[in-house]
Protein backbone atom coordinates (compact mmCIF):
# COMPACT_ATOMS: atom_id res chain seq x y z
CA UNK A 1 0.00 0.00 0.00
CA UNK A 2 2.81 2.41 0.90
CA UNK A 3 4.62 1.32 -2.28
CA UNK A 4 1.68 2.31 -4.49
CA UNK A 5 1.29 5.65 -2.66
CA UNK A 6 5.01 6.36 -3.05
CA UNK A 7 4.85 5.60 -6.77
CA UNK A 8 1.82 7.90 -7.15
CA UNK A 9 3.57 10.71 -5.27
CA UNK A 10 6.77 10.26 -7.30
CA UNK A 11 4.86 10.56 -10.57
CA UNK A 12 3.02 13.65 -9.26
CA UNK A 13 6.28 15.33 -8.25
CA UNK A 14 7.89 14.36 -11.57
CA UNK A 15 5.01 15.93 -13.49
CA UNK A 16 5.28 19.02 -11.27
CA UNK A 17 9.00 19.31 -12.05
CA UNK A 18 8.23 19.08 -15.78
CA UNK A 19 5.82 22.01 -15.45
CA UNK A 20 8.44 23.96 -13.49
CA UNK A 21 10.94 23.34 -16.30
CA UNK A 22 8.38 24.61 -18.81
CA UNK A 23 7.93 27.82 -16.81
CA UNK A 24 11.72 28.11 -16.45
CA UNK A 25 12.21 27.89 -20.21
CA UNK A 26 9.26 30.11 -21.14
CA UNK A 27 9.70 32.94 -18.65
CA UNK A 28 8.54 35.56 -19.64
CA UNK A 29 10.14 37.71 -16.91
CA UNK A 30 13.33 37.09 -14.95
CA UNK A 31 11.43 36.88 -11.65
CA UNK A 32 9.35 34.05 -13.18
CA UNK A 33 12.52 32.10 -13.86
CA UNK A 34 13.80 32.66 -10.30
CA UNK A 35 10.45 31.43 -8.95
CA UNK A 36 10.57 28.36 -11.22
CA UNK A 37 14.11 27.51 -10.01
CA UNK A 38 13.03 27.89 -6.37
CA UNK A 39 10.06 25.56 -6.92
CA UNK A 40 12.30 23.10 -8.76
CA UNK A 41 14.57 22.92 -5.69
CA UNK A 42 11.62 22.32 -3.34
CA UNK A 43 10.32 19.57 -5.64
CA UNK A 44 13.79 18.00 -5.73
CA UNK A 45 13.72 17.85 -1.91
CA UNK A 46 10.33 16.14 -2.13
CA UNK A 47 11.74 13.63 -4.64
CA UNK A 48 14.69 12.81 -2.32
CA UNK A 49 12.33 12.25 0.63
CA UNK A 50 10.13 9.97 -1.50
CA UNK A 51 13.17 8.01 -2.71
CA UNK A 52 14.20 7.40 0.90
CA UNK A 53 10.74 6.12 1.84
CA UNK A 54 10.83 3.81 -1.18
CA UNK A 55 14.28 2.42 -0.37
CA UNK A 56 13.79 2.44 3.40
CA UNK A 57 17.15 4.10 4.01
CA UNK A 58 17.85 7.41 5.74
CA UNK A 59 21.16 8.14 4.02
CA UNK A 60 20.22 11.09 1.81
CA UNK A 61 18.61 13.42 4.36
CA UNK A 62 21.79 15.51 4.51
CA UNK A 63 21.49 16.02 0.75
CA UNK A 64 17.89 17.22 1.12
CA UNK A 65 18.88 19.57 3.95
CA UNK A 66 21.78 21.00 1.93
CA UNK A 67 19.50 21.43 -1.10
CA UNK A 68 17.00 23.39 1.02
CA UNK A 69 19.74 25.71 2.30
CA UNK A 70 21.50 26.23 -1.05
CA UNK A 71 18.18 26.77 -2.84
CA UNK A 72 17.17 29.50 -0.41
CA UNK A 73 20.55 31.23 -0.58
CA UNK A 74 20.50 31.03 -4.39
CA UNK A 75 17.01 32.54 -4.63
CA UNK A 76 17.93 35.40 -2.31
CA UNK A 77 21.16 36.02 -4.25
CA UNK A 78 19.31 36.18 -7.59
CA UNK A 79 16.72 38.60 -6.16
CA UNK A 80 19.41 40.72 -4.54
CA UNK A 81 21.20 40.94 -7.86
CA UNK A 82 18.00 42.08 -9.61
CA UNK A 83 17.27 44.62 -6.88
CA UNK A 84 20.68 46.20 -6.38
CA UNK A 85 22.85 45.07 -9.30
CA UNK A 86 25.18 43.57 -6.70
CA UNK A 87 24.99 40.64 -4.30
CA UNK A 88 27.29 41.65 -1.43
CA UNK A 89 27.43 45.42 -1.15
CA UNK B 1 -7.22 -8.33 1.29
CA UNK B 2 -3.82 -8.01 2.85
CA UNK B 3 -3.25 -7.00 6.42
CA UNK B 4 -2.90 -3.21 6.59
CA UNK B 5 -2.05 -1.44 9.82
CA UNK B 6 -3.25 2.03 10.82
CA UNK B 7 0.21 3.52 10.32
CA UNK B 8 0.32 2.31 6.71
CA UNK B 9 -3.04 3.93 5.94
CA UNK B 10 -1.92 7.18 7.58
CA UNK B 11 1.43 7.23 5.75
CA UNK B 12 -0.19 6.41 2.39
CA UNK B 13 -2.81 9.13 2.83
CA UNK B 14 -0.13 11.69 3.71
CA UNK B 15 1.96 10.64 0.71
CA UNK B 16 -0.98 10.97 -1.72
CA UNK B 17 -2.00 14.35 -0.23
CA UNK B 18 1.58 15.62 -0.46
CA UNK B 19 1.98 14.48 -4.07
CA UNK B 20 -1.30 16.09 -5.14
CA UNK B 21 -0.41 19.35 -3.36
CA UNK B 22 3.01 19.50 -5.05
CA UNK B 23 1.36 18.88 -8.42
CA UNK B 24 -1.32 21.55 -7.89
CA UNK B 25 1.27 24.11 -6.76
CA UNK B 26 3.37 23.61 -9.88
CA UNK B 27 0.24 23.62 -12.03
CA UNK B 28 -0.56 27.04 -10.59
CA UNK B 29 2.97 28.17 -11.45
CA UNK B 30 2.52 27.02 -15.05
CA UNK B 31 -1.03 28.27 -15.54
CA UNK B 32 -1.55 31.57 -13.66
CA UNK B 33 -1.51 34.74 -15.81
CA UNK B 34 1.00 37.03 -14.02
CA UNK B 35 3.87 36.77 -11.56
CA UNK B 36 1.98 38.13 -8.56
CA UNK B 37 -0.62 35.37 -8.97
CA UNK B 38 1.99 32.76 -9.85
CA UNK B 39 3.73 33.38 -6.52
CA UNK B 40 0.78 31.88 -4.63
CA UNK B 41 1.08 28.35 -6.00
CA UNK B 42 4.69 27.41 -5.26
CA UNK B 43 5.14 29.37 -2.04
CA UNK B 44 2.04 28.10 -0.23
CA UNK B 45 0.75 24.93 -1.88
CA UNK B 46 4.07 23.29 -2.78
CA UNK B 47 5.56 24.06 0.63
CA UNK B 48 2.52 22.48 2.30
CA UNK B 49 2.81 19.43 0.04
CA UNK B 50 6.49 18.94 0.87
CA UNK B 51 5.59 19.38 4.54
CA UNK B 52 3.02 16.59 4.20
CA UNK B 53 5.60 14.30 2.56
CA UNK B 54 8.07 15.06 5.36
CA UNK B 55 5.43 14.25 8.01
CA UNK B 56 4.84 10.93 6.21
CA UNK B 57 8.60 10.26 6.35
CA UNK B 58 8.65 11.25 10.03
CA UNK B 59 6.00 8.61 10.77
CA UNK B 60 7.40 6.01 8.35
CA UNK B 61 10.93 5.67 9.75
CA UNK B 62 10.09 5.12 13.47
CA UNK B 63 6.88 3.12 12.85
CA UNK B 64 7.87 0.83 9.95
CA UNK B 65 11.68 0.87 9.85
CA UNK B 66 12.33 1.23 13.57
CA UNK B 67 14.93 3.96 13.09
CA UNK B 68 14.71 7.60 14.06
CA UNK B 69 16.32 10.77 12.70
CA UNK B 70 15.63 14.44 13.32
CA UNK B 71 16.53 15.49 9.79
CA UNK B 72 12.92 15.72 8.61
CA UNK B 73 12.15 18.15 11.41
CA UNK B 74 15.12 20.30 10.39
CA UNK B 75 14.10 20.30 6.71
CA UNK B 76 10.48 21.16 7.58
CA UNK B 77 11.54 23.96 9.89
CA UNK B 78 13.97 25.38 7.34
CA UNK B 79 11.52 25.19 4.40
CA UNK B 80 8.67 26.77 6.36
CA UNK B 81 10.97 29.55 7.57
CA UNK B 82 12.51 30.35 4.19
CA UNK B 83 9.54 30.03 1.80
CA UNK B 84 7.89 33.36 2.82
CA UNK B 85 11.24 35.16 2.75
CA UNK B 86 12.10 34.02 -0.77
CA UNK B 87 8.55 34.85 -1.96
CA UNK B 88 8.91 38.34 -0.47
CA UNK B 89 12.29 38.79 -2.18
CA UNK B 90 10.91 37.68 -5.58
CA UNK B 91 7.92 40.03 -5.24
CA UNK B 92 10.24 42.90 -4.29
CA UNK B 93 12.50 42.28 -7.29
CA UNK B 94 9.45 42.10 -9.57
CA UNK B 95 7.99 45.38 -8.21
CA UNK B 96 11.37 47.05 -8.58
CA UNK B 97 11.58 46.05 -12.25
CA UNK B 98 7.97 47.11 -12.86
CA UNK B 99 8.80 50.54 -11.42
CA UNK B 100 11.69 50.76 -13.86
CA UNK B 101 9.37 49.73 -16.74
CA UNK B 102 11.28 46.49 -17.33
CA UNK B 103 9.12 43.64 -18.73
CA UNK B 104 5.65 44.93 -17.76
CA UNK B 105 2.76 42.44 -17.82
CA UNK B 106 -0.76 43.80 -18.54
CA UNK B 107 -2.25 41.15 -16.24
CA UNK B 108 -0.55 42.80 -13.25
CA UNK B 109 -2.58 46.03 -13.75
CA UNK B 110 0.60 48.04 -13.19
CA UNK B 111 1.94 48.00 -16.73
CA UNK B 112 2.21 51.81 -16.85
CA UNK B 113 4.38 51.87 -13.71
CA UNK B 114 3.78 51.67 -9.99
CA UNK B 115 0.89 53.80 -8.61
CA UNK B 116 1.36 56.67 -6.15
CA UNK B 117 1.84 55.48 -2.57
CA UNK B 118 -0.37 58.30 -1.19
CA UNK B 119 2.06 58.97 1.67
CA UNK B 120 4.14 61.75 0.17
CA UNK B 121 7.17 59.47 -0.05
CA UNK B 122 8.07 57.19 -2.92
CA UNK B 123 8.27 53.42 -3.00
CA UNK B 124 10.72 52.04 -0.48
CA UNK B 125 12.46 49.95 -3.13
CA UNK B 126 13.73 53.15 -4.80
CA UNK B 127 14.87 54.86 -1.59
CA UNK B 128 18.51 54.03 -2.30
CA UNK B 129 18.31 56.09 -5.50
CA UNK B 130 19.72 59.28 -3.95
CA UNK B 131 22.96 57.67 -2.85
CA UNK B 132 23.29 56.13 -6.30
CA UNK B 133 22.99 59.57 -7.92
CA UNK B 134 25.61 61.03 -5.57
CA UNK B 135 28.16 58.58 -7.01
CA UNK B 136 29.24 57.33 -3.60
CA UNK B 137 31.94 54.71 -4.26
CA UNK B 138 31.18 51.25 -2.90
Amino acid sequence: MIGIAVLFAISCVGLAMTMNLWRLARGPTTADRILALDTLTINAIALIVLMQIQQGSAVYFEAALLLAMVGFVGTVAYCKFLLRGDIVE
Amino acid sequence: MMDVGPFEILISALLVIGGVFALVGSWGLARMPSLMTRLHGPTKVTTLGVGSLLVASMIFFPAIQGTYSAHELLITLFLFLTAPISANMIAKAHLHRQGRHIDPNPMDDIAEGLPDTGLGTGWATFQGLDTDQLNIPR
